[in-house]
């Protein structure tokens, strides 16, 4: 076994490793969240995924940014194929393996790819130039300061780094095959490599190709690792967890808020609709201040979100300047979700509840109290301005609702805290005391008589 | 104008085939009383059999809902189910398409089934099944513009009724900027219409205001007793109120046909 693939599994294997110690993390942090039961149509749900997750319906509703985001994404999916190459080869210590086997599918497939993978190039320096030059509206809101906008970026120049690893080793292959075939195994003519090659690397000393050769090959399969470690800190997770998150989206109606049965069936006894309640002695806390109190799709929401911003773009109370931006909600909640599991993972009893805390007690989610909220991130006046008008959870390519947990937020804000914006009192007075909106003297039916 | 209660059928052992239900806006404000009367005057017109609640009716609890009062909401709408489901109520038409939205999507998990159907829906059922006749042509050639609610569109799904319906009205119908999917809120959802406003750099009526100027057009069709406020002020603080006026689709049938 030569140095090569020694160095090849070591690296492939702490790859996976780090990448399989993330993902869990990210696993436990969406359950940190409520459960929630999956109901509904299950074909409906597959349906969905093929269609919007897979097939990105929801996407080509702006079809510039859909066509350039379909380029990046099929190169994605197809690169793939040459990937399952790629690790064959690193770890027996073989070239091009399927080369020789698959014969002119292979030679289609390499095409195929590297067609791909030109329209990707260039779609990658549009979504740059959308970015950084023409500064899309959506891209250059206040949330998408510092880490957010290095991120996109950040992802960006990794694609640019994967592609010129795929060209560099696909065009010093082809010069190559004609200096050495017995180890260089024919391709057959590559549309993009085998164009370019002569110019740039006929005449070159075989040692000098082998280098750049390699120097693409260990590009192309380190920016992926790199790429699958950088996924679980990064909005571009959604290349993932899109599928999950679009499977798992709501199917009922978009009019239908949750009902809360531990309030219905305390109004029904009340009403003497029902036998009465048991009483108990915890102050019943209602609707969401934190994580824990969200669904753990809403927290999947979260990780999903890879901050496009077409739902902040449709946002009538962020149109109008006001402070809302759904995307915002989604991010905050990652973030919140993100320190909660940091300061679980320390153990520290700083982080248990003070009541809660005695000697030998362990620090749970069930007993965590760090003295911050998600109020510390998303402010009341954010969670007021919203209509609920479901131009975000209309606007998501791929399913996320942030219209859910502001409601949470406002239940929380109403039924826990008794708080809330004082204009809604008169009103909620009114529904109370006299069955309308407006507190009024008049007879519902007047109109009648006039 | 003489309406049939539906305490009064009860007295009598009848039971109407459908229920108007007419919410808060609709019942109280003056503005949205007149799309009541407008539709009231439809059905008579058009002699289906149906029937108010009257003072038996309280708020369907959807503003307090979304405004995050569970309390509230269950209240109301534990009353109000009690009640339809007293009456046996099978299908209900109203005007308010949160209402709409509530009896039809919120009340079923309380216990609430019923039928129903938004009045954009069946006057387009009535004018497919001819018993509607929209004659007379007063909105010929005039420009009319139709502006989405976001609890009968976006929520519901329901594009192509109202739509319908203002093409049978012969106008010329023109789309605003943002419509369907895309269209935009009149700011008063969410229960905001209780409430002032965030700061910002302008109310979402203004906002909206803007695409029905850009438009053209001298008459805005809405089918939201909130919508018709929010876009009447917002027309209003441009003072354009002489030249576009703001109906409920049951108004422009009414005057239409000269009822």
């Amino acid at each position: 076994m030569g140095l090569g693939q020694i160095i090849f599994i070591i690296i492939t294997f702490a790859a996976f490793y780090l990448a399989y110690k993330q993902f869990s993390k990210l696993r436990a942090n969406i359950f940190l969240g409520k459960p929630e039961t999956t109901e509904g149509d299950e074909s409906q749900r597959w349906k969905n995924v093929f269609l919007v997750a897979f097939g990105q319906k929801k996407m080509f509703k702006n079809l510039i940014p859909a066509v350039f985001h379909f380029f990046i994404y099929a190169a994605f999916l197809l690169t793939q194929v040459e990937l399952v190459e790629i690790l064959i080869d690193g770890i027996f210590g073989v070239h091009r393996f399927f080369a020789p086997y698959l014969g002119g599918l292979y030679t289609f497939l390499i095409n195929f790819i590297e067609v791909l993978s030109v329209l990707a190039f260039v779609a990658t320096i549009v979504f740059l130039a959308r970015r950084n030059l023409l500064k899309i509206p959506r891209f250059v809101k206040s949330e998408m300061n510092g880490w957010p906008k290095l991120d996109a970026n950040l992802i960006l120049f990794g694609e640019l780094a994967l592609l010129i690893g795929i060209f560099s080793m696909n065009g010093a292959d082809v010069a190559l095959q004609k200096l050495d075939p017995a180890h260089y195994p024919d391709t057959g003519y590559l549309a993009i490599s085998s164009t370019f090659s002569p110019f740039i690397f006929d005449g070159l000393p075989e040692g000098v190709l082998v280098v750049i050769e390699r120097f693409g090959w260990w590009l192309h399969i380190l920016t992926v690792y790199v790429f699958l470690n950088y996924l679980p800190k990064s909005k571009h997770l959604h290349i993932m967890f899109a599928f999950p998150n679009v499977y798992y989206a709501k199917l009922k109606s978009r009019g239908e808020m949750e009902n809360m049965p531990e309030i219905m069936n305390e109004v029904k006894s009340m009403m003497g609709l029902a036998p009465e309640a048991e009483m108990t002695d915890e102050i019943p806390e209602f609707g969401a201040n934190d994580v824990f109190d969200l669904s753990w799709k809403n927290i999947l929401g979260a990780y999903s979100c890879t901050e496009c911003g077409r739902c902040t773009a449709q946002c009538p109370a962020n149109i109008t300047g006001k402070k809302l931006s759904p995307r915002k909600i989604m991010m905050d909640i990652r973030d919140r979700v993100t320190e909660v599991s940091k300061n679980l993972e320390t153990g520290d009893v700083k982080f248990i509840n003070e009541e809660k805390r005695k000697e030998g007690t362990v620090l749970t989610k069930d007993n965590y109290d760090d003295g911050k909220s998600l109020f510390d991130y998303i402010t009341r006046e954010e969670i007021h301005a919203c209509t609920t008008c479901n131009a975000c959870v209309e606007a998501c390519p791929i399913m996320i609702d942030p219209l859910e947990p502001i409601l949470k937020m406002r239940r929380y804000e109403i039924l826990t805290e008794s708080a809330g914006p004082a204009d809604w009192t008169p009103m909620f007075t009114a529904i109370e005391n006299g069955g309308a909106v407006w507190q009024l003297a008049d007879d519902r039916d007047a109109w009648t008589k006039e | 104008m003489n309406v049939p209660i539906m305490s009064d059928l009860a007295a009598e052992g009848r039971k109407p085939e459908i229920l108007f239900w007419v919410g808060c806006a609709g019942s109280f404000d003056a503005r949205a009383q007149r799309v009541t009367k407008a539709l009231a005057t439809i059905l008579t017109n058009v002699e289906i059999d149906f029937a108010i609640l009257g003072n038996e009716e309280s708020c369907t609890g959807d503003p307090a809902r979304r405004a995050g009062n569970e309390f509230v909401f269950q209240m109301s709408a534990l009353q109000n189910i009690e009640m339809l489901n007293m009456y046996e109520v099978k299908k209900i038409v109203t005007a308010c398409p949160h209402c709409f939205n509530t009896l039809k999507n919120e009340y079923p998990a309380l216990g609430g089934n019923y039928e129903v159907i938004h009045h954009t829906q069946l006057l387009q059922e009535l004018i497919d099944e001819g018993k509607l006749k929209v004659e007379g042509g007063s909105f010929k050639g005039k420009k009319i513009t139709y502006h989405d609610s976001c609890y009968l569109g976006r929520v519901n799904g329901e594009y192509m009724a109202p739509r319908k319906v203002l093409e049978a009205l012969d106008g010329d119908l023109v789309e605003l900027k943002r419509c369907k999917t895309k269209g935009l809120c009149c700011g008063a959802g969410g229960a905001q219409m209780f409430k002032e406003d965030e700061p910002g750099d302008k109310r979402i009526n203004t906002e909206r205001t803007e695409d029905i100027l850009a438009s053209d057009a001298t008459i805005v069709a809405a089918n939201c007793p909130f919508c018709l406020t929010m876009l009447q002020d917002g027309i209003k603080a441009v003072e354009k109120q002489d030249d576009i006026m703001v109906y409920d689709l049951a108004e422009l049938i009414v005057t239409n046909n000269q009822w």
